[in-house]
C-alpha cells in the first residue's frame, strides 16, 4: 500500500492503495465516487471515462501511481449544479435507457465539445465510437450532443424545446 | 392481480393484489388510520401499498417492477398518476423492495404493462374518488360539483380548490368507494399518458448518482470475486487457497461445492478482500485444478456437424403437420427452394456485469440482499432452496439494473453472493468481471433450420417444411431424466406461417449440450423472425413476386387465427396487415428506384402481444461494407401509448440492438467453454454503425395496452437481410453478418 495525493474534482484527496490499483477502483471503492463505471476493465467500452487534465481517459487502464498531479475530473465534478449543457440536454431529450454507460458518454462528449463546440454528425461518431451503449441509445446521444452545443451557444433557462428530437415522430 | 382483489368493498380496502398476507400487510393504511387517528390531525393518505399522499402534498408512488432500462419505473407510476389527476411534478417515485404486498415483481416477457395497466388505472381512480369525496365533505357540497385536476380538487360553482395534501387526513378516514362509483377517465381527457415524459432517474444518472447494484456500499463491506470452471459444470479438485489467503488485502478464500443446476450455484472458488482491486489481483494468483467433466468434449463445430447431418432426416418430434408437404413439393409447376439457416450462441452482455451484495446476519439467521435483478422472487427462491434458508428470512432490495435483456431473469449471481456471505462476517459485494459475464452467461441458444418450401404455378406458397435443430440440457424432472431445450429454443407449431398454409411440416430435434442457456430479449422470436422472413423472401423471389404482396397474401383475409391448442394464443392477422400496409406507405415501399448496392427489405413479427412491421433501407459498398440508412417501424401495441418518449426509446433501442446482434454477436464453444473473453472479441454495436435514421410510428387499435421491451427487435434482422439481398443479390443464411462477404461487383 502507498499514499497518493490526487487532485479530484477540484479537491485534493488522499488515498492509501496499492500502486497498481486502477484509478477506476480508487474512485469507486476508496473515494465513493461511483458515477464512473466498470464495464470491461480493458478500455473497450468507455464506461469508466474520466478527464485527466481535460483529456478523456479510461480510468480502468490508468494505475493510480501514474496519475500524479494531473487534474482528475469525474462525472460528479463536471458541473457544480449538474447543469452542464450535456446534462441538461440528456434530461431534456430523455437520452438514457438503463443509464449505466451515460456518465462515460457524457465525459467523452464533454471533451469533444470543449475542442469542437459545434460538431457534425461525423465528428460526433468519430469522438464517441469508443463508448459502448448496450441499450443502443446512440441516436439520442448524437441528438443530445447537438442539443448541448445549442445550449452552450445560447444559454437557456427552461429546457422545453422539442425541436431537436432525433427525427420527426408520428403522434399517437 | 385480479380485479376483484383490487377493490374489495367488504373489507373497505382496495388492494395491491390478491393474496393471503395482504390484508395484514395493509393494516397500517386507511382503516387503521380511521380508527386510530383523529381526522383533525395531519395524516398521510395511504389508500394502497402503491400510493401515499402526505399532508404536505407529496405524492409518493411505488414502482414495484425492476427498472432495467425499459422505463417501467417511469411509465407504470404514470398510469396511477393519470387517474389520480396529480401533477407529475408533485410525484415522487420510490422503488419497492421485494414484497408480496406488491404482487408479481418480475421484469420479463414485456408483461409489466399489460398485466398492471388496468389495475393501476383503477388504483389511481379510486384514490382520486376518495379525495373528491373528502373535498365535497369538507365544503358540504355535492360530489358531482367537484372535480380533481392537477393535484387539487376544484369546486366548480365557486372556483374554490383544495390541494391533495390538505385533503389527505380526511381522505384517510373515508370508506373505500364501491367499484361502480369510481369513474375512470375518457382516454381523450388524458393529461399524462401518451406524453413524452423523461425517465424519473435521469437527473441522478447524469450526475453519476449511485443507483445501480454495483454501486451499493455498506459500512464494513468486503468485496468478492468468484471463479468457476471455464468448462461448464466442472468441479473444483483443489486450489492454492493458503497462498491466495496470504496475499495483500485478502480476508478469505474458499471452495464452494455448489450444485449441478446449470442456472444455479455452480462450483467455484471465492476470494473475499478489502477492495475490488485486491480481490481481482489475488484472483490472478489463484490456481485451481478442475474436474472438467463430460462437457469438455463439446464444441460448436461438433454441434454444427451434427446439425448438418440431420439435413434431410426426419426430426425427433413433429410440431405441426398439415396437408401433404411432399406432394406439394413434387406438384407440377412448383418451384422448390431449399436452404439451411444457422445462428450461434450469444451473450446478453449487459453493461453492468452481474453483481449482488449480500449480508448474512448469524444472530437472526437472516440474509439481506441488494440485487440488480429482473426476477427478485426467483432469486429469493433459489437462495432459499439452495442454501436452506427460510424465504421469510431473506429480504431483497431491488436496485436499478445496468441493462437486462433477459440475463437478470436468472439468479445465479444472487445465490453465489449469498453462499459467499454465509462464510463472511460482514456484508459482501460479489462483482463479476466482464470475462465472467461473457463466459458464464446463460446464453441465447444457437440453432439450425433446414427449410424446404415451394411456390405453386400461381406463385402462392404451397409447401413449407422446417426441421429445426436446437440445443437442450439434460435435467431431472419428477424423477425422470429429460432433455429441456434452452429458453427460446423451442418452436411452436403455431409460429407464423403455421396455421396459414395448407401444407406445412414443422419438426424439431434437440442436441444435448452442457451449455447454460437462458432467455434473451424476445426469446425464440429474436431468431425465428429472421429465419422465416428471410425464407419467405426467398420464396417471393423464386415466384417473381413482390415481397409485400406475398406477405399480405400469406396473412390471408381472416382477422383472427385461433390457436391450435389451449396453450397457444390467437393471432390477429388483421392487425398485422394494418401495420404492414402502414409501414409500406411510410417507407414508400416499391415506389423508389434504388441503384445496385442499395435496397429495401421488409419483415413483420408478432411477439409479446405486439404487432410490428419494419422496412430497412441499406447501402452495401462494393467492398461489402453495410450501412443501414433508414429503418421504418410501425407498431400496434394497443389503444394507448403510456410514455411516448419511453416507447420511442424502446423501439429505437430494439432496432439498434437487433442490428448490432445481426452484425457481430457470436460466441464460439470449444472444449466445453466459451472462447471469447471480453468486448474486444465480442463486439457490440458502436455509434458509427448505427442507422442514420429510425422512424417510429404507432398505430392505435382498440385492443389492450401491451409492452414494448421486446417486440420491435425480431423484425429488424430479416428486414436488413432482405434489404441486403435486394441491394446485392446476396442471401444471408448464417449469423452474424461478419461471417458473410457482402462485396459485389
Amino acid at each position: 500500500m502507498s499514499q497518493f495525493r490526487l487532485h479530484i474534482n477540484g479537491e485534493v484527496r488522499q488515498v492509501d492503495v496499492a500502486p497498481d490499483t486502477p484509478l477506476l477502483w480508487v474512485l469507486r471503492d476508496s473515494l465513493d465516487l461511483a458515477g464512473t463505471k466498470y464495464g470491461c476493465g480493458v478500455g473497450a467500452c468507455g464506461a469508466c471515462t474520466v478527464h485527466l487534465n481535460g483529456v478523456p481517459t479510461r480510468s480502468c487502464m490508468t494505475p493510480v501511481a501514474t496519475v500524479g498531479l494531473k487534474k482528475v475530473l469525474t462525472i460528479e465534478g463536471l458541473d457544480a449544479q449538474a447543469r452542464h449543457p450535456l446534462q441538461q440536454a440528456w434530461v431534456e431529450l430523455d437520452v438514457p435507457q438503463c443509464g449505466y454507460c451515460q456518465a462515460g458518454q457524457i465525459m467523452t462528449a464533454a471533451a469533444l465539445l470543449k475542442e469542437n463546440p459545434k460538431p457534425s454528425d461525423a465528428d460526433i461518431d468519430g469522438a464517441m465510437s469508443g463508448n459502448l451503449c448496450r441499450c443502443a441509445t446512440y441516436l439520442r446521444i448524437r441528438a443530445g450532443i447537438h442539443r448541448a452545443a445549442e445550449i452552450a451557444a445560447v444559454p437557456v433557462k427552461s429546457p422545453v424545446s422539442r425541436k431537436t428530437k432525433p427525427q420527426a415522430k408520428e403522434g399517437v | 392481480m385480479s380485479r376483484a382483489a383490487l377493490v374489495n368493498p367488504s373489507r373497505r380496502r382496495f388492494l395491491g393484489h390478491s393474496g393471503a398476507g395482504l390484508v395484514l400487510a395493509l393494516s397500517g393504511s386507511t382503516v387503521a388510520l380511521a380508527q386510530s387517528a383523529k381526522p383533525a390531525e395531519a395524516q398521510a393518505f395511504k389508500p394502497s401499498a402503491f400510493i401515499s399522499i402526505s399532508p404536505e402534498g407529496v405524492v409518493t408512488l411505488i414502482s414495484k417492477q425492476p427498472e432495467i432500462g425499459q422505463g417501467i419505473k417511469t411509465s407504470l407510476p404514470m398510469v396511477i398518476a393519470e387517474e389520480l389527476s396529480v401533477n407529475w411534478r408533485d410525484v415522487k417515485i420510490v422503488q419497492g423492495d421485494l414484497d408480496p404486498i406488491y404482487g408479481s415483481q418480475g421484469a420479463g416477457g414485456s408483461t409489466s404493462t399489460p398485466t398492471n395497466y388496468q389495475d393501476f388505472l383503477r388504483l389511481g381512480g379510486t384514490a382520486r374518488t376518495l379525495l373528491v369525496q373528502a373535498a365535497a365533505q369538507r365544503w358540504g357540497v355535492p360530489v358531482a360539483d367537484c372535480q380533481a385536476r392537477d393535484s387539487f380538487v376544484h369546486h366548480r360553482p365557486t372556483g374554490r380548490k383544495l390541494g391533495y395534501g390538505e385533503l389527505a387526513s380526511l381522505a384517510a378516514t373515508l370508506p373505500l368507494p364501491d367499484a361502480a362509483s369510481v369513474q375512470l377517465k375518457d382516454p381523450k381527457d388524458y393529461q399524462l399518458l401518451g406524453q413524452r415524459i423523461g425517465g424519473v432517474d435521469n437527473a441522478g444518472l447524469v450526475r453519476g448518482a449511485p443507483l445501480f447494484g454495483i454501486d451499493v456500499k455498506l459500512p464494513g463491506m468486503l468485496y468478492a470475486v468468484y471463479e468457476k470452471c471455464p468448462a461448464f459444470g466442472g468441479k473444483v479438485l483443489s486450489a492454492n487457497l493458503a497462498a491466495v489467503k496470504a496475499l495483500p488485502g485478502v480476508r478469505d478464500a474458499f471452495v464452494i461445492e455448489g450444485t449441478s443446476n446449470l442456472n444455479g450455484l455452480m462450483p467455484g472458488v471465492a476470494i473475499v478482500a478489502e477492495t475490488t482491486w485486491a480481490a481481482l489481483s489475488a484472483r490472478k494468483q489463484l490456481r485451481v485444478q478442475w474436474d472438467e467433466g463430460a462437457v469438455a468434449t463439446q464444441s460448436w463445430d461438433g454441434f454444427a456437424a451434427q446439425a448438418a447431418a440431420l439435413r434431410g432426416k426426419p426430426g425427433a418430434s413433429s410440431l405441426r403437420r398439415d396437408g401433404d408437404v411432399e406432394q406439394a413439393l413434387r406438384a407440377s409447376g412448383a418451384k422448390v427452394v431449399e436452404a439451411s439457416y444457422s445462428y450461434p450462441f450469444i451473450s446478453h452482455a449487459s453493461m453492468e456485469p452481474q453483481n449482488c451484495t449480500a449480508w448474512w446476519k448469524p444472530e437472526s439467521a437472516s440474509l439481506e440482499l441488494w440485487a440488480p435483478t429482473q426476477n427478485p422472487a426467483s432469486g429469493q427462491n433459489l437462495v432459499a432452496n439452495t442454501l436452506n434458508i427460510p424465504k421469510e428470512k431473506i429480504s431483497l432490495h431491488i436496485t436499478r439494473s445496468g441493462g437486462g435483456f433477459g440475463r437478470r431473469l436468472s439468479s445465479d449471481f444472487i445465490v453465489e453472493a449469498a453462499a459467499i456471505a454465509q462464510r463472511v462476517a460482514a456484508p459482501v459485494k460479489l462483482c463479476w468481471s466482464r470475462e465472467d459475464d461473457l463466459r458464464h452467461d446463460h446464453f441465447r441458444p444457437g440453432g439450425f433450420h433446414h427449410l424446404r418450401g415451394a411456390v405453386d404455378a400461381q406463385g402462392r406458397v404451397s409447401a413449407w417444411h422446417n426441421h429445426f435443430v436446437t440445443f437442450a440440457n439434460r435435467v431431472q424432472r419428477e424423477g425422470q431424466s429429460v432433455l429441456q431445450p434452452g429458453s427460446g429454443g423451442s418452436l411452436s407449431g403455431d409460429e407464423f406461417p403455421g396455421r396459414w398454409l395448407p401444407n406445412i411440416l414443422l419438426e424439431q430435434t434437440a442436441l444435448e449440450c452442457g451449455v447454460p442457456m437462458g432467455p434473451w430479449r424476445a426469446p425464440g422470436s429474436c431468431v425465428f423472425a429472421w429465419v422465416f422472413h428471410s425464407f419467405i423472401d426467398e420464396l417471393a423471389h423464386a415466384a417473381g413476386r413482390d415481397p409485400l404482396e406475398m406477405r399480405l397474401e400469406l396473412l390471408g383475409d381472416r382477422d383472427i387465427m385461433p390457436p391450435s391448442s389451449e396453450r397457444g394464443q390467437p393471432y390477429h392477422a388483421g392487425r398485422m396487415r394494418a401495420v404492414l400496409l402502414e409501414v409500406a406507405a411510410k417507407s414508400g415501399w416499391g415506389k423508389k428506384k434504388f441503384p445496385r448496392g442499395q435496397g429495401q427489405g421488409m419483415a413483420f413479427h408478432f411477439s409479446h402481444r405486439g404487432y410490428i412491421a419494419e422496412v430497412a433501407e441499406v447501402t452495401v459498398s462494393k467492398s461489402g461494407q453495410l450501412k443501414v440508412d433508414r429503418v421504418v417501424v410501425v407498431s400496434d401495441i394497443g389503444r394507448q401509448i403510456v410514455n411516448l418518449s419511453g416507447a420511442e426509446n424502446q423501439v429505437e433501442g430494439s432496432v439498434l440492438d437487433g442490428l448490432g446482434t445481426l452484425m457481430h454477436a457470436q460466441l464460439d464453444l470449444q472444449r466445453g467453454r466459451i472462447v471469447q473473453g471480453n468486448l474486444g472479441e465480442y463486439p457490440l454495436l458502436r455509434m458509427h454503425e448505427s442507422p442514420t435514421r429510425v422512424d417510429v410510428h404507432f398505430l392505435r387499435s382498440d385492443h389492450p395496452v401491451t409492452g414494448l421491451g421486446e417486440p420491435a427487435l425480431p423484425p429488424l434482422a430479416p428486414a436488413v437481410c432482405n434489404a441486403i439481398f435486394a441491394a446485392t443479390g446476396h442471401r444471408v443464411r448464417q449469423l452474424p453478418l461478419s461471417l458473410s462477404d457482402l462485396s459485389w461487383s
